[in-house]
């Protein structure tokens, strides 16, 4: 068993810590860094609930050791309302879609979204709704993240009882 | 849900790797996107976990004299979006968009997914079909071994313990090749309950070339040996599309899990590969 040191940049703030290898990234954003944000649910890779931000691009957090994300940029679902409160366009468009029930799955949603549309990012509704499939609501409240997705997206929403 | 303890290397050259594999019960950690599961279910317990994504070398799609190369570390989600593969090879392209989800594909490996061998993925029926061979790297010698020769079983491969893929190769197909690709599953990223891929070319109206895949039809990829014999020389014109499909399934050895039934994948697998033909060779199908 061995530890190691790591540097990693989280939501902006420079952390530095020691990881036993087998801590995954998801556990040290949670326990370590008190990014309870950070969902944990099948920990195997198959629900997206952990889904972070790493280097601009959306992962599972489950599916990486801590100690691979040295030198990295992290992005968690903490670290994208402004300070003043002001929600992230893909928070903010959940919330007026209602997508989100209990919202378990939300963060990792959230951040798939918030990658695929970062910067001047302009993907196509299909695009991010084949990211979505990555996801899994067990609320089944999919239809308001679709909503959301094509409110994102600048796209109509379809009548009620198409 | 934790993984047993392990010590961890991440060497930064191809040879630290290796000495590092040579000592015996250790793991290569390429996009972990199935090695984390395992170790978190604990279904594997390696003493020594060698993460292998800080070298440098182990990156990169390129064009090297003929065919095309893919060092084995590169990014699912890099190979879906390399211009070099879409011109050389579209069909490879269409089947990594269906390995897994975004979200997998940005760590997920082609070296990785080639190497594990599961017999329901896409890359490694994608090399069989289309012919490419897997560069493999030990402390004792490199070695290029034909996809074909490459997968013994489930997950299992002629791979020794002390060896790493460092490149997977790909051989031209002539622009105007069809590309063969159909994927039959219950959801988005999930495993092929039925798949077929491959790359045909036609000259003068005639079959010049073709290789064809099917996966998640047996304990490794399957090569439709038996079809593409029938279908090599032959005028595109003349072909029995159905007696071509019997063929191509008497080469599959599907299972009974408890997503499928084999005779359901086999009756999937004859429609699939008949239609998927048929409108290769543009043939009106009733």
């Amino acid at each position: 068993m061995s530890e190691h040191p790591i540097d990693v940049t989280i939501n902006g703030q420079k952390h530095s810590g020691r990881v036993e290898a087998r801590r995954s990234l998801c556990d040290f954003l949670r326990m370590d860094g008190g990014y309870t944000g950070v969902h944990v649910g099948c920990e195997h890779g198959v629900c997206g609930a952990c889904t972070v931000i790493v280097d601009g691009l959306a992962v599972r957090s489950c599916l990486m050791l801590a100690v691979q994300a040295n030198g990295a940029s992290i992005t968690t679902v903490e670290g994208l309302a402004a300070p003043d409160g002001t929600l992230h366009p893909v928070q903010q468009a959940l919330r007026d879609e209602h997508g989100l029930q209990c919202g378990f799955c939300t963060p990792g949603v959230v951040m798939s979204l918030a990658a695929l549309t970062a910067g001047n990012e302009k993907p196509s509704v299909d695009t991010l709704m084949a990211a979505l499939s990555g996801h899994i609501c067990r609320c089944t409240g999919y239809q308001g993240i679709k909503r959301a997705v094509r409110r994102l997206a600048g796209e109509p929403q379809p009548s009620e009882h198409a | 849900m934790k993984p047993a303890p392990f010590d961890y290397a991440a060497p930064d050259t191809v040879e630290a790797a290796l000495e590092h594999l040579s000592g015996g019960d250790a793991t290569i950690l390429a996009g972990g996107q199935t090695l984390m599961p395992l170790l978190a279910l604990r279904m594997s317990t390696p003493s020594l976990v060698v993460d292998i994504n800080r070298i440098a070398a182990l990156k990169g799609v390129s064009r090297p004299n003929g065919g095309i190369r893919i060092a084995s570390v590169t990014r699912q989600n890099e190979l879906l979006a390399s211009k070099t593969a879409a011109d050389a090879l579209p069909v490879l392209v269409q089947a990594v968009s269906n390995v897994g989800h975004h979200q997998t594909r940005n760590r997920g490996t082609v070296g990785g997914s080639v190497s594990l061998g599961e017999p329901a993925a896409e890359l490694p029926a994608a090399s069989v079909a289309l012919g490419a061979s897997i560069e493999a790297h030990s402390k004792r010698g490199s070695r290029r071994i034909p996809a074909e020769e490459f997968y013994v079983g489930p997950y299992s491969t002629v791979l020794e313990p002390d060896e790493l893929v460092t490149a997977i190769h790909f051989p031209d197909w002539p622009a105007d090749s069809v590309k063969l690709f159909r994927e039959v599953t219950r959801r988005p990223g999930d495993f092929a309950l039925v798949g077929l891929i491959g790359s045909m070319t036609l000259r003068q109206g005639k079959i010049d070339r073709v290789g064809i895949a099917w996966f998640g039809m047996g304990p490794t990829p399957i090569k439709a040996h038996q079809a593409e014999a029938a279908l090599a020389g032959q005028s595109a014109s003349g072909i029995d599309v159905q007696g071509i499909a019997e063929l191509a399934i008497a080469d599959t050895d599907p299972f009974d899990d408890h997503h499928a039934t084999a005779e359901y994948r086999r009756t999937v697998g004859r429609r699939v590969f008949a239609r998927l033909l048929g409108e290769a060779l543009n043939v009106r199908q009733a």
